[in-house]
């Protein structure tokens, strides 16, 4: 079994763990463990990875973010996957995406939900094994005027 | 059948990278949200994301409660041969909907 | 005496033209990724709708076998100017209407088919079509006489304190917008952005909807929609924006 299998293994393993337990809230606690079972236990460097979102969101209920990794994208040097985490919502995990060398760009926009005002952290996974992340502290406050009566 | 809408470039070069926006209109219930009956509503999203470039996986998206309804994705592929793109969304309750898209390569 | 009076006049004449037009677009108040979303049809999701409302343009619908496009052809030729120029009066229903009004008086009468519910992604998709159609141009409300009573029935309620919060749209939009209500901006309450896209509803809806969201927020009795104070409000927002350059379809927060 390879280093790569080993991991794999392990973020399933961590993955459906969460699952299970279905928190009332993520915590920093569990936006950490998440994170780890991402890297396998390697704590990620903070560098190559630019996570873009604006400090204080028009609404929390749509968010964009787009993730920046410096990389040559090669079939030798490229990144592998990119995770986004969130410390405050329901559920920790956001999404992963899964890069490659035909990605050409590590270079991905969505557009997320944040209950509150909260942390977020992208970790990207290099071909190399290595992880690199950034992280941004977001604000976000209640809309004004919102549905009521139906 | 969900409105989609892909926009990306009809022709590209060999070796440059392009930009591919995917956008599925879909509410991405997230199983937390209370109806008016006082019962949850049953979770429903969109899991899972999938870009293939004549048949071979380019770009994945593992999509959680967390995305936004109406799940936009951007992203880059790296112009190979001309040919088809093929986008995938499946999800909760067997939801499952591909749309593609002709790409032209020159040089 | 009188040539130096001349320039004089004409000097305050541009003053005040300058001057004379203070109002901004709701867009104005958001942050540049939301701008950036209305701005490019490939990231508004409100174009979501536009597509399905094209395609229901060509669907034959009702009794009559009929699509729009039947009588109404491409739409970008036989839409162009129409929603700026909603809500109008319509003399078949003796009272002004708004576009989603129209489109229903068409599917009911002409089409021979059901009406489309309100904030149904059918009469939205084809709210939102028809409103592309005037992107750009300014909004052209008919100097019709007949508008005129629910013109002054729109003017009163928007000046009029409503709710426990007891609270007009005045107050908050041409009194104090540009200041903040909570984490958000008050913007001027102008409607050339409607059908929207709302971040907060995670969809599209009409002014309507926007209007009883706003009379939620004052805790005021929400009206049905197509009340008649909904659209006598519809009816004084587009001669107060009048000028004004439709978005639709818009992005809000």
């Amino acid at each position: 079994m390879t280093a790569i299998d080993r991991t794999r293994r392990r973020v399933l393993a961590g993955l459906g763990a969460l699952a299970l337990l279905r928190p009332a809230a993520a915590t920093p606690e569990a936006m950490a463990a998440a994170i780890k079972a991402f890297t396998g236990g390697a704590v990620p460097r903070t560098g190559k990875v630019a996570l873009d979102v604006s400090l204080l969101v028009d609404n929390g209920n749509t968010v964009p973010i787009t993730i920046r990794v410096d990389s040559p994208m090669t079939a030798g040097d490229h990144v592998a996957a990119i995770a986004v985490f969130n410390e405050r919502n329901p559920e920790t995990g956001v999404a992963v995406f899964t890069l490659g060398p035909r990605a050409g760009k590590a270079e991905v926009s969505t557009r997320i939900r944040m209950a509150t005002s909260q942390k977020l952290v992208a970790v990207a996974r290099m071909s190399d094994g290595s992880f690199w992340q950034h992280s941004a502290e977001v604000v976000v406050t209640l809309a004004a005027c919102i549905e009521g009566e139906p | 059948m969900a409105r989609a809408l892909i926009h990306m470039p009809p022709t590209a070069r060999r070796g440059e990278a392009f930009e591919i926006r995917a956008l599925i209109g879909h509410p991405m219930e997230t199983g937390y949200r209370v109806g008016p009956d006082g019962k949850v509503l049953e979770r429903d999203i969109i899991r899972r994301f999938t870009c293939r470039y004549n048949g071979e996986v380019v770009f994945a998206a593992e999509l959680h409660q967390a995305i936004a309804a109406n799940p936009y994705i951007a992203f880059y592929t790296l112009a190979t041969d001309s040919g088809t793109l093929a986008f995938t969304w499946e999800g909760d309750h067997g939801f499952a909907q591909t749309e593609t898209m002709p790409i032209t390569v020159a040089g | 005496m009188q040539r130096r009076l001349i320039p004089l006049a004409v000097l305050l004449c541009a003053a005040l033209a300058a001057a004379a037009d203070l109002r901004k677009s709701g867009a104005e108040f958001m942050s540049p990724s939301t701008q950036a979303m209305q701005r490019d049809d490939t990231q508004n999701p409100g174009m979501l709708w536009v597509s399905g409302g094209e395609a229901l343009w060509q669907r034959k619908a009702g009794r009559s076998d009929k699509s729009c496009a039947s009588c109404h052809g491409d739409a970008r030729t036989s839409m162009r100017g129409v929603a700026a120029r909603y809500p109008a009066f319509d003399t078949h229903a003796k009272t002004a209407i708004d576009l989603g009004q129209r489109i229903n008086q068409c599917r009911v009468g002409a089409q021979q088919a059901e009406p489309l519910r309100a904030e149904s992604e059918e009469l939205l998709g084809l709210e939102s079509y028809v409103a592309l159609q005037s992107r750009g141009m300014p909004l052209a409300q008919s100097p019709d006489p007949r508008l005129k009573p629910a013109l002054e029935r729109g003017q009163r309620l928007f000046t009029q304190r409503i709710g426990q919060l007891n609270l007009s749209c005045a107050q908050c939009h041409d009194d104090h917008w540009g200041k903040r209500l909570g984490g958000s901006t008050i913007p001027q309450a102008h409607a050339g952005a409607y059908p929207i896209y709302r971040l907060e509803w995670q969809g599209m809806g009409s002014l309507q909807r926007r209007l009883r969201n706003c009379m939620s927020g004052v805790r005021a009795e929400v009206p049905q929609f197509n009340a008649q104070e909904l659209v006598d409000l519809e009816v004084y927002l587009a001669a107060r924006d009048k000028g004004m350059t439709m978005e639709a379809p818009g992005v809000r927060p």
